[in-house]
């Protein structure tokens, strides 16, 4: 009986609990419908006949924004990139794990090496060179995006790749596949697990990546969080309306997808942190 | 290498390498070679030694980012480990609807730092607004704003690895423990805190890693505001790349500092969990 009246009471705190901890969306959703005015005033108080607004917030927001052309770019970049780092770092990751020698572990160690080089280190060198060899344009931003991201995810599928027996792989060269066709048919099958969460955690940091896309191709493309920054610079004052507005899209598709792939995620998460 | 091989490695290993060269190494070594020299571009530069070190460190803006962003780190590392833990033994206990709550708790950490900026922007200010002032009337607000923005953002996120690692306990040596009389703390402190030690180390890491490194949050809730006084390292470095007139060498001084730092933690971390796995056999 004891034991019981605890997890109500935790229950009913847990409960309050969370209810706060969403309030912080719930309040911006509640401001997108309210007039510029009401929000900086009274960002609290609920619709009523006087503060509502409509959705013009919604409309004057994204003409403002271009956002759902930042929205196709967010997701045209992350989802080319996201390929690209799967593709070709289960690859690498694959390779250098089975075929040991001096290049290979020095290569090895450069990735791991790569993974606690923070951005501003190569933000300015980076974005040069990224600009000298033309890959400043929404598909090339992939190959950056491959190289910066390629520590992280090779250590990850080489880590995966260990922990597999090479049975399999044996198997299929002696009957006449040739490593391409091994990697592709008998490999990469059972990458499955590593290939959710390397996808997942570079997703994550892809689609909200701020500063590498604006330094990148801010100029010409906006991604989504480039074009809510823009609201605040690119305009002389800072229109909350829209702004409200802006934030409420930008956080659906993520809750979205979060509602979609929960249980790869939370995986995901564990794995990267706990190996990375 | 014989030639099957390097026929192979072109293909399995060239374009990541490739692209690993253009946007990381070169870069990086460039990086430090430029931090050397006063320049505009990376071909045009002029050797100056230590000097933009000098500078770097004799810049209040610097030296003050420096000290704001250990003072953010410290309290973060802290708070949001305590609350994590917190919620990770409650929410692993027979609970109705646990897994709403861990799913509720975990969700703020998919979403982008210049999102969450604007979004506690607006609560913040709006409590504000209350007493007449707002989030760039005085640093101290723009410090607890960071700091209540990156637990909401990183409480989920511990929380869900210490849920791991509470779950990998092995139910025998809890019930063992309670058959013997052992009352819930002292379950926690012989027990449960012992052995999720490994966790609490990596998460403490973490933590200090990306409050070291954030950038996207602070830009958006306060772009540094009142006279870059809330601006940490990395909005420091971004400032004195990008808004200041000749400011590219001390730029990249400051960023091969940062460096510096992030990577003394990192090493720390691996000794430290390397050395704890050991006593762990």
């Amino acid at each position: 009986m004891k034991k019981n009246n605890i997890n109500i009471l935790l229950f009913i705190f847990l409960f309050i609990l969370s209810a706060l901890y969403l309030s912080p969306i719930l309040i911006v959703l509640l401001n997108s419908f309210k007039g510029k005015l009401y929000i900086s005033e009274q960002p609290f108080a609920l619709l009523n006949e006087e503060n509502f607004y409509g959705i013009k917030n919604y409309t004057v927001g994204l003409a403002k924004t271009g956002f759902f052309n930042a929205a196709f770019w967010s997701f045209f970049i992350t989802v080319l990139s996201v390929g690209l780092i799967v593709l070709c770092t289960s690859m690498t990751g694959w390779f250098i794990m089975r075929v040991r020698n001096r290049i290979n572990s020095l290569l090895y160690y450069m990735f791991v090496f790569s993974m606690i080089v923070p951005f501003q280190m190569v933000m300015y060198t980076m974005t040069k060179i990224a600009n000298m060899v033309s890959l400043d344009n929404p598909v090339g931003i992939a190959v950056i995006y491959l190289g910066f991201g390629a520590g992280q995810s090779v250590f990850l599928f080489s880590g995966f790749v260990k922990s597999i027996p090479m049975e399999l792989e044996e198997a299929a060269l002696i009957d006449g596949c040739n490593p391409i066709q091994t990697f592709f048919k008998v490999v990469f099958p059972v990458l499955k697990p590593i290939t959710i969460t390397v996808s997942i955690l570079n997703a994550m940091w892809i689609w909200n990546d701020y500063l590498l896309p604006y330094l990148v191709i801010g100029t010409e493309y906006k991604t989504i969080p480039i074009a809510i920054q823009y609201l605040k610079t690119g305009y002389g004052g800072i229109d909350m309306g829209a702004m409200m507005a802006m934030l409420v899209l930008a956080i659906i598709p993520i809750v979205v997808f979060y509602l979609i792939c929960q249980k790869y995620i939370i995986q995901g998460v564990i794995a990267g942190a706990v190996k990375g | 290498m014989n030639k099957y091989m390097c026929k192979y490695f072109i293909i399995f290993v060239l374009p990541t390498l490739t692209a690993f060269l253009l946007s990381f190494l070169i870069p990086f070594i460039l990086g430090v070679l430029l931090s050397f020299t006063e320049f505009t571009s990376i071909i045009d530069a002029k050797w100056v030694g230590i000097n933009n070190y000098v500078e770097a460190f004799s810049n209040r803006e610097f030296v003050n980012a420096l000290k704001f962003t250990v003072k953010i780190a410290i309290v973060t590392v802290i708070t949001v480990n305590f609350f994590a833990l917190v919620l990770a033994l409650l929410l692993t206990r027979q609970l109705k609807g646990r897994n709403i709550f861990r799913a509720i708790f975990f969700m703020p950490n998919l979403i982008g730092g210049i999102v969450l900026g604007y979004v506690w922007q607006l609560i913040i200010n709006g409590v504000l607004y209350k007493f007449g002032v707002t989030l760039s009337y005085k640093p101290e607000y723009g410090f607890w704003g960071l700091v209540l923005l990156m637990n909401w953002q990183m409480i989920g996120y511990m929380m869900v690895i210490y849920i791991a690692a509470i779950q990998n306990i092995p139910n025998t040596l809890i019930e063992a423990a309670e058959i013997d009389g052992a009352n819930w703390f002292q379950i926690l402190t012989n027990i449960k805190l012992p052995t999720i030690t490994p966790s609490i180390t990596i998460c403490l890491f973490l933590t200090m890693a990306n409050a070291f490194k954030n950038f996207d949050s602070n830009l958006a809730l306060t772009a540094g505001a009142p006279s870059r006084k809330t601006a940490m390292l990395a909005l420091d470095i971004y400032n004195t790349f990008y808004n200041t007139l000749n400011g590219e060498g001390v730029g990249q001084a400051k960023a091969v500092v940062f460096f510096i730092i992030v990577s003394a933690i990192a090493f720390l971390q691996l000794k430290l969990t390397r050395r704890k796995e050991v006593d762990s056999l």
